[in-house]
């Protein structure tokens, strides 16, 4: 493979990871967070930016304990246990760091890491690369175009939700009720996007 | 083929060396070293550890500032005005202050983390908040779902509280109750003895409190309280009052009223006491007396449904209804306080009668908590 053939293939599987293969949105991932912080654009952004920021990290730490760990003692069943771990102690390391050393990022950005470490979409993001055996390079910007695209998922629900504020929703749509239904319209759009390209 | 103990080994190694950093990094990076507090202008000055939250570190100050979730910042009731030393407002803070709120500085003290010296100012009233260890001298049947128990104070030996105010029980754990909880009742004793409180409880039933102090609780056995809260006491006017309360909502009045006696205020008061029959009735008498030594009080005590065959002589009929007679024939009667205590629905439907006859709401006092 050259290395234009190889870039192009980087590019189309950062591009089927933002919209045709949509983590949130095809594969409903990470909805818990996505439900309860889409409430307005402002804080969407923060999350959806740590959520990029930790989805390339951890997939990055989770292949290189797959492939040097895990691989050769032949225990790979055990990833699910593992990854968990590695995200959940990356988290926690990074908000601390933040916290001590960029007062200004951790304004923005890390009082969110707290939300994400359970993010299912995060352990579904290093789950995925395994199974589609990517090389590190592909893992790193399938890490990356998945958090974009999840990041998008969030910003479009929460730039609805502002709007909605000032529309009249029947008592019992209101809150959960509605975003699901929103949720149902915007993974039915994304559809269309289906077999357009693929990541594998 | 590996072991399964070989993939246990590996686990656990990969856990601890992540342990491990986690641990190195809370020592070195997460280390704030101490930071000063500074409350009301110099009222109190604590040197703390910094890191923690502001919530968590006034709590371990013995300072009990309200709280309902732990922290987590979704009650927001933990509202105390920084004025240096907090950093900016966080997003997770946003949707419990107001605008003013935010312009005079009040944060969530959860959300604050301690990182540098703060200066905060807190209600005064929060400041006299102690935890006290006190013996339970006497429980005394007062009907036969409400009791009243006798509670002397060991340490701190005294307490400081306005008539009419609220502590709050600790009910530990107990078979059938896996974890403490607090439950709020007023004071209703003399208020000249600032050595013991009487609390006269009703009890709930499957309540955990209630059923902690109704079938654990001996006489002579040690509990903890909190306190004094509550914005429920006798305002300092010369208007004329109306009492209203049901069931065990007698207790903050009766101390009201001893206060009124020994302070010699001689406000005129009518106190209506509404409970559903007659074996509901208790302390008729000792409220009674308060006619004779008070200036110029009226006790109505109202029997809702009286038994058939009670020699119940006094008032009949819902004590809302026995009100509103009252109101509807009292002149200036929109000159009046109103002093409500008693269930939610009693409180609503009073307050609610009360500004039909043109008494406004912020004359309408009450604790709301049962």
């Amino acid at each position: 493979m050259t290395i234009t053939t190889y870039a192009l293939h980087l590019l189309v599987i950062l591009f089927a990871s933002i919209f045709t293969e949509n983590i949130l949105l095809a594969r409903f991932l990470g909805m818990c967070s996505f439900l309860s912080v889409s409430r307005q654009v402002k804080t969407a952004l923060g999350l959806g930016i740590a959520v990029v920021f930790v989805m390339t990290c951890t997939v990055v730490l989770d292949w290189l304990a797959f492939q040097y760990v895990l691989k050769p003692f032949a225990i790979e069943y055990l990833r699910y246990i593992i990854f968990i771990i590695i995200i959940a102690a990356f988290v926690q390391f990074i908000e601390m760091v933040i916290e001590r050393y960029s007062p200004v990022l951790y304004q923005n950005l890390g009082i969110f890491l707290p939300l994400i470490t359970v993010n299912c979409a995060i352990l579904g993001a290093s789950l995925f690369m395994v199974i589609r055996e990517y090389n590190l390079g592909e893992g790193v910007v399938f890490g990356l175009g998945s958090g974009i695209g999840w990041m998008l998922a969030i910003l479009a629900m929460a730039g609805i939700r502002e709007k909605l504020n000032n529309t009249y929703i029947p008592r019992g749509l209101q809150g959960p009720g509605i975003t699901l239904i929103l949720a149902g319209l915007m993974a039915l759009a994304f559809i269309g996007f289906t077999g357009v390209l693929t990541s594998k | 083929m590996i072991s399964p103990i070989v993939a246990v080994v590996i686990i656990s190694s990969i856990g601890g060396f992540l342990a491990a950093i986690l641990v190195f990094a809370e020592r070195v990076i997460s280390n704030y070293g101490e930071v000063k507090i500074n409350i009301n202008n110099g009222e109190k000055k604590s040197i703390v550890r910094g890191g923690a939250s502001l919530l968590e570190t006034l709590v371990a100050e013995k300072l009990f500032i309200p709280s309902a979730c732990g922290g987590r910042g979704t009650c927001g009731y933990c509202k105390v005005k920084v004025l240096e030393g907090g950093g900016s407002l966080l997003p997770t803070e946003e949707p419990f202050l107001d605008k003013t709120e935010r312009t005079q500085g009040y944060r969530l003290s959860c959300q604050v983390k301690l990182r540098q010296d703060i200066s905060i100012e807190i209600p005064a009233e929060l400041l006299t908040i102690h935890e006290y260890a006190c013996r339970c001298e006497r429980i005394k049947d007062l009907t036969y779902d409400i009791k009243e128990f006798a509670l002397k104070l060991i340490d701190p030996k005294e307490i400081k509280y306005i008539p009419g105010q609220y502590v709050q029980v600790l009910a530990p754990v107990y078979e059938g109750n896996p974890e403490e909880v607090y439950r709020a009742y007023s004071i209703s004793s003399d208020p000249a003895d600032n050595t013991s409180i009487e609390l006269i409880i009703r009890r709930v039933s499957q309540g955990i409190c209630t059923t902690y102090l109704f079938d654990h609780l001996k006489e002579g056995q040690d509990l903890k309280i909190n306190g004094p809260y509550g914005k429920f006491y006798l305002r300092d006017t010369q208007a004329p009052m109306i009492f209203m309360a049901g069931g065990s909502g007698i207790a903050p009045i009766k101390c009201i009223l001893h206060h009124m006696k020994n302070s010699g205020i001689k406000r005129k008061a009518v106190f209506f006491f509404g409970v559903n029959t007659t074996k509901d009735l208790f302390l008729i008498d000792e409220i009674g007396q308060f006619e004779k030594v008070l200036h110029d009080f009226k006790f109505i005590p109202v029997v809702a449904q009286p038994e058939e065959n009670s020699t119940w002589h006094g008032t009949t009929g819902w004590v809302t209804t026995a009100v509103e007679e009252f109101l509807k024939k009292t002149p200036d009667i929109d000159k009046y306080e109103c002093y409500l205590c008693g269930s939610p629905g009693m409180i609503d439907a009073g307050v609610k009668i009360f500004k039909n006859y043109g008494i406004p709401e912020d004359r309408h006092y009450y604790d709301k908590f049962a």
